[in-house]
Parts: C-alpha cells; sequence; structure tokens
C-alpha cells in the first residue's frame, strides 16, 4: 500500500491543479496550473508502468503544446472572461443542473465499477519503450503515416490562419508568392 | 513496480475528464475552453494507458501517441484561429463570436 501512496498523492494534484484550471480568471495562471496537471498526469503514468509515456507527457505536452499556449497568450492583451455571468447570481439555473447530471453520472459509474461482477484484480506492470517502438514501426506504420499527414496540415493551417489580413491579401494579388 | 488497480485509474480519468467538460460547457472565453478540452484529451489518454498496462500490451500507449499528435495539431490550428478572431472582433468571448458572417 506504500509504494501505491505517490499515485495517489499525484492523482490529487492532478485532480486540484485541473479544477482550477477550469476555475481559474487568469489565463497565465490557468496555464500555469495546466503544466502542474500534466506533470502530475505524467507521475501517475510512471507508476502505471509507463516510463516511455511519461516521458513523452512531460516533453511533448508540458513542454511544447503549452509553449504553444504561452506564445498566443502573449499575443492576447485578456484578463480572462470578460463578463463573468456563468459565476453572478443566477449561476445556479446556468449551470449547476447540467453539473449535477453529470455528477449522477458519475457516480453511477464509479458504483457500476466497484460492484461490477469482474472482481479479477489487474495490477500494473512494466512495458518499456522499445516494445512500444516495435508496435510503432510494424503494425502501426499507416497510423502514423496518417498522423504525420495530420500534423502537415496542422502546420499549414496555422500559418495561413495566423498570417495577418493585408498579408493574406498581398498573396492573393501575386498568387501567394511568399508562401 | 508498484500496483495500482485498474478501477482506480479509471476513476481518475472520469474525474478528470467531468472536470474539462464543466470547463468546455461553462467558460465563456474561448482560451480556457481550449484548455479544457486539453486536460478531457488528457483523461482519455490516462484511460489508454492504465488498460494497456493491466493487460500488458503496448497498444494503449501508441494509442496515446495518437492523441498527442491530435492533441498538437488541434492546438495549433485552435490558437491560430483565435488569434485571428482576436484580431478581427478583438475579443476572445464565445457569446460575443457567435456570428458567423464570413
Amino acid at each position: 500500500m506504500i509504494s501505491q501512496l505517490p499515485f495517489y498523492i499525484a492523482a490529487t494534484i492532478a485532480i486540484i491543479a485541473s479544477i482550477r484550471v477550469v476555475t481559474g480568471s487568469n489565463a497565465i495562471h490557468a496555464l500555469l496550473y495546466l503544466v502542474v496537471s500534466l506533470l502530475a498526469v505524467a507521475v501517475c503514468f510512471y507508476f502505471m508502468g509507463a516510463p516511455f509515456a511519461a516521458g513523452l507527457e512531460v516533453i511533448v505536452y508540458a513542454g511544447a503544446i503549452l509553449v504553444l499556449f504561452v506564445f498566443a497568450v502573449m499575443m492576447f492583451d485578456l484578463q480572462g472572461d470578460k463578463d463573468p455571468i456563468h459565476y453572478s447570481k443566477h449561476w445556479l439555473s446556468r449551470w449547476l443542473g447540467p453539473v449535477l447530471l453529470a455528477s449522477v453520472l458519475l457516480i453511477e459509474v464509479v458504483y457500476l465499477i466497484i460492484n461490477s461482477a469482474n472482481t479479477q484484480q489487474y495490477t500494473s506492470s512494466i512495458v518499456s519503450a522499445k516494445q512500444v517502438g516495435i508496435l510503432l514501426y510494424g503494425p502501426y506504420l499507416l497510423a502514423v503515416e496518417i498522423a504525420s499527414f495530420l500534423l502537415l496540415a496542422g502546420l499549414i493551417a496555422g500559418y495561413h490562419f495566423a498570417k495577418s489580413a493585408d498579408d493574406i491579401g498581398q498573396s492573393n494579388d501575386s498568387m501567394g508568392g511568399h508562401l | 513496480m508498484s500496483h495500482i488497480p485498474l478501477m482506480h485509474a479509471f476513476i481518475l480519468a472520469g474525474i478528470l475528464f467531468v472536470i474539462g467538460f464543466i470547463g468546455v460547457i461553462a467558460r465563456r472565453n474561448t482560451l480556457f475552453m481550449l484548455m479544457s478540452l486539453e486536460v478531457m484529451l488528457n483523461s482519455v489518454g490516462i484511460a489508454f494507458i492504465a488498460a494497456g498496462s493491466a493487460w500488458q500490451e503496448a497498444d494503449g500507449q501508441i494509442m496515446f501517441i495518437l492523441i498527442l499528435t491530435l492533441a498538437a495539431a488541434e492546438v495549433a490550428v485552435g490558437l491560430a484561429l483565435l488569434i485571428r478572431l482576436h484580431q478581427q472582433r478583438l475579443s476572445l468571448d464565445i457569446d460575443e463570436l457567435n456570428e458567423m458572417k464570413g
């Protein structure tokens, strides 16, 4: 039991940080909470026996994707919700109902999982990075190619959308000369 | 390695998914909605990795890598769209961005 304790501490940190991400009003603070949440999830991955996924979580999610978020926040002069109607005195009628329904569904699912007939105790085991790599470039090669197409489409779309309007006008005039 | 019951990992994934879902439907700032989407994708990754670890297969981690690439592409396109919307409307409030006039 004592060896499982870090997993539960990290899970609690992930949940608390995610709640602060969702309920925060300052974008930079929320981004830092999101980094904390992703790091806690990486710890959970490690204790679930997936060290390769834990490394990817830290490198790609907390390293690359969150840096993209920070760069974008630098381009907005924002302070969060301008009109916080969903936290005003009408909040009870606006979103307490869906939250209660979702909570009831969550409690139902947890109850079903706990009381399911399949009481076989699964335990986590180490799946090494080599095992993942062999699978990734063997049977899953087509999925890797599709993912590369997806990333290329994201790159081109990001470049196209982030150009300013007069840039797009110029490129239409000159047949996209500086693409 | 420690033995984490699969049930507990699934409960963690479910709680994080619900937190992200509440963020998507309750927040009006599109940047925070995008961050809540990240929380949701992350919880799905937890579920895949827990299942792959329980059955001692690497397929769960393969699915997590694909979710990672999906999140990267989604964030790139979504943030570029937000930058364009902010340039045009000077706002990130989704209630002010609800008119699609082309």
